[in-house]
């Protein structure tokens, strides 16, 4: 067997191959592309959420030079009829929002118009001086005060599961030595990535459209041209290079793509259209939800009954739906389960995954809810878990496909010091802090897509493999070129990861922590296609010591092709190539997931997270000084960019935590603080010491690679965590995230 | 039911428009004379009119700090200044930082530590972060975190930036 290999790059930790050109500001993001004789839009949003768009006054602005159209509904052209042409790969159930469609007004910010003009600078100013007159309705936007009204979902959206029901959950409660019951609630979020949501639209003089959009996939987009606007696949080609950050926000065709490409086919220009970020506060939302979680335990601390309800949003048009309570019936062993999932449509937009939709939520009421529970029981919290340990999966009745959550719960505690904490709240101070510890954790899926990939490599050993995936900063490109390099044996300068381009083979939305699963797979099974190739070629040389080999006895390594049991026995792959005389072999692949595998086994990644805040005694502010996040996520291809990944979901459950919230004035149905200065997040000096640590997994059944996706698992648990480390520290509960300074005093 | 009407215009009259005239501004040490109204931000004329992009729009508010840029050595939020109060000033973006084979040390290492994912906060943050080593005043990682803090980074990056902004600090010594 070899060891001395150079070209073994899964699980090791390279930089960003695309580093260099994010540090320099030449990465192109889609509001950047340069293209000739472009027009710019500005769109106007509406300032009443419910009622009718009376009249537009749009003369007065088409008066000012320079400024070319005013789109609304009162010009726009006919186009697709029917809801299934606007519906997108992960659109719920329901009629989909039309853009421009007619007078009707649905939501607070919903675009009325599009002012085109010359310059920016004069599209901005012609709208905001566009005279729009309304007829106002009555709107409901509060979910607190409309909670009774909530209705079980009908059909939801891709991937919704009903909630679980199992044994007799208030029988099971009966029997408890000690029981909780609360209620939990955190408002509504926005997913605010940094780079403002725009198009680029490159009208060319054949009639066909490059549109670089802001999207998490560019397929989906370019399907959902197709089917609006009537284009074919190639006068629609959909580019997206690099994302500046999605979270989800970009997983549904948004309505920039809608305006620029209406503007482009009508005046027959390109165009740039740029959101502002306050209009990004109308492209979709985490909900705002209220939970209600019971519990009770046996005389040894174990779970007898589980009830948790979840209550959320949507829009009149939509049913949008997440999974918020369902884990609570799989991440702990409990005989007698009763979950419950209502939403409420009001007169808002559609709320929209946000990372770890679902997940993030519920694990805050699960969460918080065992540790409130292991408080009445008297028990350790991690203690708690563990006698409450599930070794499979009861709501599918189905075997783990891998789980380490006892080793995660080890290694973090001893990384953190958790032996030394005390129970007793207020009992740990630093000067006028009062110190708090808190832990908890979470599960999410281990999914995997469809997906297809093209490998092609030159005479001179450059390879390329391409697939239409995304990048928002996941490290896509990267794990697309350590999986390449490592599978034909190449050093990773040697290879370019092309995708984001409708032009590159298929692949899905960038979403469900699914894409290294999904084209990490696609990627090494193309790799292999082309390396079978390579062999055939290298078996033909003269005097070949790989003849006869079969696939599986060979590796590629080092730039290398080599008997496995006699690595001494090998060809130069240039060599192959050179002596072939091919200027170029391709290969092409697609996957999909093992139907079996996923009957037979329930896959999921877990954490565990532990936390350490300081609060200031007097003036209640909170300060997360130190976190220690554990996940179990399967194999890690690159530890740098896991570690990344990983290290954002704590900076954003601490913003969950303590400072995220978009707020509504209900009177008005607007949100209020809709920019970044009055929307809070994390700066730099709201984060300190954060430890990342992956207990590895060796998966087998739940893809090729072994991967489970590391975007999301690590955001769970973190809030929770931060709540009950602040209970710890004060011996104050709260309930309502996020837990603002208001809220301790 | 009540209507509502809108536009900004109070009078229901229109400004007249000042035309755009020739704006020169000294760029990466290189003179750029670009057509502009004067209502067009630093930002605007860098990204659209300039043609440089590694600048960042990410609120136009001021509120994120993805714009910032050093004009006579100063961290800006160009989004905030317009480009005709710019004239005759040394202005510096990302792109007169470093290039992809010859990179500033702060380009460096935020690529070692990884101090950023999406890349989008990433020329804002740099430039940031040599405003400060200009200004001179943070040595310690709490004094980098505070003065860092005007530069949002929505991936969270926050603990590598700090890594890498404390090597270079650090290397200056």
């Amino acid at each position: 067997m070899s060891t001395d290999s150079n070209t073994k790059y899964v699980g090791k930790a390279p930089s960003r191959v695309e580093g260099p050109l994010k540090v320099t500001g030449q990465a192109k993001y889609s509001a950047e592309f340069s293209v000739p004789d472009l027009v710019y839009g500005y769109v106007v949003s509406s300032p009443v959420a419910k009622g009718k768009i009376r009249k537009i006054h749009a003369d007065k602005i088409l008066a000012l030079p320079g400024v070319i159209q005013v789109f609304s509904h009162e010009n726009v052209p006919t186009l697709a009829w029917f809801d299934r042409s606007y519906k997108d790969d992960v659109a719920p159930g329901g009629s989909p929002f039309r853009p421009l469609h007619d007078d009707e007004i649905k939501f607070s910010q919903q675009p009325v118009a599009l002012v085109v003009a010359e310059t920016f600078e004069l599209a901005r100013y012609a709208a905001s001086v566009l005279e729009i007159e309304y007829e106002q309705e009555k709107h409901a936007t509060d979910v607190e005060a409309l909670r009774e009204k909530g209705q079980e979902p009908g059909s939801g959206k891709t991937g919704y599961k009903p909630p679980v029901r199992r044994g007799n959950a208030d029988k099971g409660l009966s029997k408890a030595e000690h029981r909780i019951k609360q209620e939990y609630i955190h408002g509504t979020q926005h997913h605010n990535p940094m780079e403002i949501f725009g198009a680029t639209v490159h009208y060319h003089p054949d009639g066909k459209l490059t549109v670089y959009d802001k999207t998490q996939g560019v397929y989906n987009c370019q399907q959902y041209l197709k089917k609006v606007f009537g284009l074919s696949a190639d006068k629609a080609r959909v580019v997206n290079l690099f994302m500046g950050g999605g979270f989800g926000a970009g997983l549904r065709p948004q309505y920039e793509l809608f305006l620029s490409v209406l503007a482009a086919l009508e005046l027959k220009r390109s165009i740039r259209l740029s959101l502002t970020r306050q209009q990004m506060f109308s492209l979709g939302h985490r909900p705002h939800t209220v939970q209600t979680v019971e519990l009770g335990t046996g005389p040894g601390g174990e779970l007898l009954g589980l009830k948790h309800k979840a209550v959320h949003e949507t829009s009149r048009f939509e049913e949008y739906t997440e999974n918020v309570v369902n884990w609570s019936g799989m991440l702990y062993q409990c005989p007698d389960v009763h979950l419950e999932y209502e939403v409420v449509p009001l007169d808002v937009f559609t709320p929209l995954d946000m990372r770890a939709p679902g997940a993030a939520t519920g694990s805050i009421g699960l969460e918080v809810a065992m540790d409130e529970m292991a408080y009445e029981a008297g028990i350790d919290p991690l203690e708690f878990r563990r006698r409450n340990y599930a070794d499979r999966d009861q709501n599918e009745d189905k075997p783990f496909s891998s789980k380490k959550l006892r080793e995660v719960y080890d290694e973090g505690a001893r990384r953190f010091g958790w032996d030394q904490r005390k129970m007793e709240p207020r009992s740990m101070r630093e000067g006028n802090k009062l110190v708090g510890w808190g832990m908890a954790g979470g599960v999410w899926d281990a999914s995997m897509q469809k997906a297809a990939a093209k490998a092609s490599i030159t005479a001179d050993g450059k390879l390329t493999v391409s697939s239409a995936a995304g990048e928002n900063g996941t490290g896509t490109y990267t794990v697309m070129t350590q999986i390449a390099a490592e599978t034909l044996g190449l050093p990773m300068e040697a290879v370019t990861a092309k995708l984001g381009d409708t032009t590159l083979p298929e692949a899905p939305v960038q979403g469900g922590s699914w894409t290294a699963a999904t084209v990490g797979s696609a990627v090494k099974s193309v790799c292999e296609a082309l390396g079978e190739k390579l062999l055939k070629l290298a078996q033909k040389m003269d005097d070949s010591p790989l003849k006869g080999a079969k696939p599986e006895d060979v590796e590629f390594v080092n730039g290398l092709i080599r008997l496995r049991k006699e690595p001494r026995q090998s060809v130069v792959l240039r060599d192959v190539l050179q002596v072939s005389g091919e200027r170029e072999i391709e290969a092409d692949s697609s996957v999909m997931p093992n139907p079996l595998n996923m009957q037979k086994y329930s896959m999921h990644a877990h954490n565990a997270v532990f936390v350490e805040v300081q609060v200031d005694e007097d003036l209640g502010t909170i300060h997360v000084t130190r976190v220690v996040n554990v996940v179990a996520a399967g194999r890690i291809i690159n530890q740098k960019t896991a570690r990344s990944q990983v290290l954002g979901s704590v900076v954003w459950g601490i913003s969950m935590a303590l400072m995220e919230e978009t707020v509504m004035d209900h009177r008005y149905g607007r949100y209020m603080n809709h920019n970044y200065a009055e929307y809070h997040v994390p700066v730099n000096a709201d984060v300190r010491d954060i430890e990342v640590h992956f207990v590895e997994e060796e998966d087998p059944h739940v893809n090729p690679l072994g991967v489970k996706g590391i975007g999301e698992v690590g955001l769970l648990g973190v809030a929770a965590a931060i709540t009950n480390a602040v209970y710890h520290a004060t011996g104050k509960r709260v309930r309502s995230l996020p837990l603002t300074i208001d809220k301790l005093l | 039911m009540s209507t509502v009407s809108t536009t900004s215009a109070a009078d229901g009259q229109l400004r007249p428009l000042v035309p755009p005239s020739p704006v020169t501004l000294r760029i990466n040490g290189q003179d750029h004379t670009l057509q502009l109204a004067p209502w067009t931000s630093l930002l605007d004329a860098l990204r659209e009119y300039a043609g440089l992009t590694g600048t960042k729009k990410g609120c136009d508010h001021g509120q994120c700090g993805a714009c910032t840029v050093l004009v006579d050595g100063k961290r800006i939020n160009s989004c905030l200044t317009l480009a005709v109060l710019q004239e005759g000033a040394d202005i510096t973006t990302i792109e007169g930082l470093g290039s992809e084979h010859a990179l500033h040390p702060l380009q460096q290492a935020f690529i070692d530590h990884d101090a950023f994912q999406c890349g989008y906060c990433t020329p804002g943050q740099i430039c940031s972060a040599q405003g400060l080593i200009n200004e001179g005043k943070a040595q310690t990682e709490d004094e980098i975190r505070e003065l860092m803090s005007g530069n949002v980074c929505r991936c969270g990056a926050y603990v590598g930036i700090l890594a890498a902004v404390k090597e270079v600090v650090d290397a200056k010594r």
